[in-house]
């Protein structure tokens, strides 16, 4: 059976005017009616916060849970019924402030979630303060002198909880988002998908250098496994190496040719180049940076149970009786 | 020889936390339990993981208490005390009777055992006060290591000296020690060089009884009365609450998932469901309690019986997503094994300083259930009937045990699942599909359940405030309070057993009320006092929200009521709020310790004085 759009779209979004939330929610949409799971098999599991309204908005089964816990809530649900595709949607206050504990125990324990990360860096719904992912210095309601303290980097978060899928987005660019959120659902584990995407209320222009197809096209490089990491109007620059780095150059230039840039491998189990690109400040890097095979806490816990079956002799309540020391009293 | 005809004895096993008193006590107890004896028992753990050797902070005991006819807790003080070194019978002689015997094991009160006990002299007896006539005084490691000498090295040799004492007690209470064989052969029957080791030194020690009782008072013999004929098997309170919830669960049809973080003591639970894998239990342990609870909360949405284990700090962490539960109507039980607080408060003992919590400790009107297990075995009928209520009704439901309970044990007569009612979760019949939405109610204002995975009936749930009709998100200020008074009404719908009065039901000159964990004390301090001719009653609440339909008509019918608890008035400030006139007198106790009988026996004299 197929499915369309119409089947996942529920109700009317209720975010500002051009949030970046209703782009994502389109592209969500569309992704999920091309990799057609039923409706019935999906839960889409938020926190709170603006952007984990999401699940208003689809009809599939899901929950708006509370603030920060939508990871810790998904895993259980996943683990009781791993047939269920489970997508987890949280901000970047959500995810990485008051549930980063969560969201780095997931990643560890290699869930089989979708996680998706839309990262405004801002706190919108509590209109306006400071998030994990505001810049040192960031002028908010809650640092009107600006904030003393420096960021999380969603990539290095993840990568350093043992994280073995990474991809990034922006919300705007529809293609780009449907790529990472398909490539997110084929890969086996968590799966960490950074969105970003701009507040218009608090945080307008947050991502402006990536935020149209002209900005994306000076300031982003797609990355694609098997790929040399060309980018630029005309593929005029590339990533190369510089010692124990990376940097981006223009080819044909200082020596540089063709020949110098690096191909991209996601697959590689050694995060080293891939946290390297996931922090490049220029280009940003857009696309599935890390994409690594690896056992899931969910297919373990079952197969442990299925094992354990095989193993042992008792598989009813009545059985598990027996295996104590009993007397009887005649 | 004096053999004395005994109604009821208590043993207390002490030592070193790794001189294996847990093993000689289980042994005991089992061997008696054996003959039809009743039995209770319960450990009394340091809060350190292994003090230095030989320190006052480092003794653990385990104590027995074994009786012809019902025994009701583990006993207040012991006929026998077991000390296998200087340190346990500094800390342990107060738990003693002052005609208790008392075995000793003189190898372990050197010069610096006693320096370690805070022994000031050499006359360790003289110091405490004990008739020397009393005291079996046995060389006991000497004799072990004679008795194992090659075939055992002599760190595991040191290991068997828990045997025999072991052999001495069951010598004193002319116990059958071809049980204890076979309990020891069960056991070790992977190393059968370890158990025949054990079974000789048991022997050895039951011969050294048996050869030198000259110098022993006395010997005991418990007979055995009112036999419940069965099979039986013992059981702590926190495994019993395992076993509760794997019965409901099989009973239900559903997975069970317990989502957990290790606290202190219920970690148990936690450990004893890990084990079974083969039955389909899913155990997470998570990374806070927080999670805990939460992720319970995702897998009862996903259609599971969900469970999240814990003591009161971890109750603390749970509360927003355990009132998640309440607002999104889902089945999920919470089990708080009550230890002292607040804080992290005494982590080992036992309390009962939660109730307030479970009844109110979150934000907005958050019904709950709160049920409470009275003994060991209780916790089996008590776990079963918070999972059957959760589920039927579509509520978190709590739980409550505590320290004492949770690791004490008692026999377990061996359920059989056919005697226990249905469990039927109110899962949304097929035919409302298309005009279904998420808060419609059965005829007993219970939510339908909707387990993801069936087609038509994809809703989003939340811990927003709902449409009653819709399921849409509201702020509809009639439709709040609505909803408010439907998840109340659900709560109070729930149907409990009446409240049961023991003793002089019709009489009674005083009434006691109690709840959970003091069943056992609470019920000996009655029959204490109607043994002397008082008329007294015992009502004893295992289930507090909702309360027993029958509670003002028992509370307001005697002429003095005393809630008894371990806490500053909780349950008498729940019961006052519920029942209009009711003025109780109250006895509370925060010292982390089970009740003693006698105290209440001359409370309560007071009382009716």
């Amino acid at each position: 059976m197929s499915y369309t759009v119409q089947d996942y779209k529920k109700g009317q979004p209720r975010w500002c005017p051009g949030c970046g939330d209703h782009f994502f929610l389109a592209s969500l949409h569309k992704a999920m009616a091309e990799i057609g799971v039923a409706p019935s098999q999906t839960a889409v599991i938020s926190g709170i916060g603006c952007s984990s309204r999401l699940p208003h908005y689809m009809a599939t089964y899901g929950m708006n849970t509370i603030h920060g816990r939508a990871a810790a809530i998904a895993t259980g649900c996943k683990v009781a019924n791993p047939d269920l595709t489970v997508w987890q949607v949280s901000g970047d206050g959500d995810g990485l402030a008051i549930g980063g504990n969560h969201f780095i125990h997931a990643n560890r324990r290699n869930i089989n979630l979708n996680m998706i990360l839309l990262n405004n860096r801002i706190y919108g719904l509590t209109k306006g303060q400071y998030s994990p992912t505001s810049p040192r210095g960031f002028v908010s309601k809650s640092s009107p002198y600006g904030t003393v303290e420096d960021p999380f980097r969603p990539a290095e978060l993840c990568f350093g909880a043992r994280g073995h899928f990474f991809a990034r987005a922006v919300a705007t660019d529809a293609p780009g988002t449907i790529e990472v959120l398909k490539a997110a659902y084929n890969h086996k584990g968590a799966s960490v998908c950074e969105i970003l995407q701009n507040c218009v209320i608090f945080n307008n222009g947050t991502h402006d250098a990536v935020y149209s197809k002209e900005g994306r096209a000076k300031n982003a490089i797609y990355l694609r496994h098997g790929e040399k990491m060309l980018f630029g109007e005309n593929n005029e620059y590339g990533i190369v190496q510089e010692g124990f780095n990376i940097k981006a150059v223009k080819l044909d230039e200082d020596g540089y040719t063709e020949a110098d840039v690096l191909v991209h491998d996601a697959k590689c189990e050694d995060n080293t180049l891939q946290l390297k690109l996931a922090e490049m400040e220029w280009p940003i890097a857009l696309g599935v940076i890390r994409d690594v095979e690896a056992p899931t806490y969910d297919e373990a816990v079952w197969s442990q149970i299925e094992e354990i079956k095989e193993k042992k002799k008792y598989h009813n309540f009545a059985e598990l009786l027996e295996t104590n020391d009993i007397w009887e009293v005649k | 020889m004096e053999i004395k005809e005994k109604e009821s004895v208590v043993v207390r096993f002490s030592g070193d936390s790794g001189d294996g008193m847990q093993l000689a006590g289980n042994i005991f107890s089992t061997v008696s339990a054996t003959v039809g004896n009743s039995i209770s028992t319960f450990p009394d753990y340091p809060a350190d993981i292994r003090a230095p050797q030989g320190s006052l902070t480092g003794v653990s005991g385990f104590q027995v208490h074994i009786g012809a006819g019902q025994v009701y807790t583990p006993g207040d003080l012991c006929d026998v005390l077991v000390a296998m070194n200087a340190a346990a019978l500094k800390t342990q002689y107060r738990y003693a009777k002052p005609d208790a015997a008392i075995i000793i094991d003189t190898d372990s009160f050197g010069p610096k055992d006693l320096e370690k006990a805070q022994f000031k002299t050499e006359d360790y007896l003289g110091e405490m006060g004990i008739d020397p006539d009393r005291v079996i005084a046995c060389p006991l490691t000497t004799m072990v290591k004679d008795c194992l000498e090659g075939l055992l090295d002599p760190k595991s040799i040191l290991k068997c000296r828990n045997m025999f004492a072991l052999g001495l007690v069951c010598w004193l209470f002319d116990r059958d020690l071809n049980v204890a064989f076979n309990f020891l052969r069960e056991k070790f029957s992977k190393k059968p060089e370890v158990a025949e080791a054990n079974i000789k030194v048991i022997q050895a020690g039951y011969d050294y009884g048996h050869n030198t009782h000259s110098s022993v008072a006395n010997v005991y013999r418990i007979e055995t009365k009112h036999k419940v004929p069965g099979r039986y098997m013992d059981i702590t309170g926190n495994k019993a609450t395992a076993y509760g919830f794997i019965a409901a669960a099989e009973k239900a049809g559903l997975k069970l998932y317990l989502g957990s973080y290790p606290i202190t003591p219920a970690t148990d639970v936690l450990h004893e469901l890990s084990k079974h894998k083969s039955l389909g239990v899913i155990t997470v342990q998570c990374e806070d309690e927080i999670s805990g609870c939460a992720s319970a909360v995702g897998a009862s949405f996903a259609g599971a019986l969900a469970v999240t284990s814990t003591s009161g700090p971890g109750i603390c962490l749970k509360s927003e997503a355990m009132n998640l539960a309440v607002i999104m109507e889902l089945p999920l039980v919470v089990l708080d094994v009550q230890r002292g607080g607040p804080a992290t408060g005494l982590p080992t003992k036992s309390e009962q300083t939660d109730l307030l919590q479970a009844l109110f400790g979150r934000n907005g009107e958050s019904p709950m259930p709160v049920v409470a297990a009275a003994s060991p075995t209780d916790c089996f009928e008590m776990a079963f009937a918070a999972s059957k209520m959760a589920l039927e009704h579509m509520t978190p439901v709590i739980l409550m045990t505590d320290a004492f309970v949770a690791n004490g044990s008692g026999a377990f007569k061996l359920p059989d699942l056919e005697d226990y009612p249905a469990i039927n979760p109110p899962y949304v019949p097929e035919e409302l599909k298309g005009s279904w939405t998420p808060y419609m109610r059965n005829e007993e204002g219970v939510r339908y359940w909707a387990v993801p995975g069936r087609e038509g009936f994809e809703h989003i749930l939340g811990g927003l405030e709902k449409d009653d009709k819709t399921g849409a998100i509201s702020t509809n200020p009639e439709n709040h309070d609505l909803m408010t008074r439907k998840r109340q009404a659900k709560v109070d719908a729930i149907p409990v057993p009446d409240l049961e009065v023991l003793g002089d039901k019709d009489d009674a000159e005083l009434l006691i009320v109690g709840f959970g964990g003091t069943y056992g004390h609470l019920h000996a301090a009655m029959d204490e006092l109607r043994a002397q001719g008082k008329k007294v009653a015992l009502a004893h609440f295992r289930y507090i929200n909702p309360l027993p339909k029958n509670t003002a008509e028992v509370l307001l019918k005697y002429p003095k009521v005393v809630v008894a608890e371990q806490n500053m008035g909780q349950l008498a400030a729940w019961l006052r709020m519920k029942v209009d006139g009711f003025v109780p007198q109250r006895f509370n106790q925060v010292k982390g310790q089970p009740f003693v009988v006698n105290e209440l026996v001359e409370a309560f004299k007071q009382i009716m004085r």
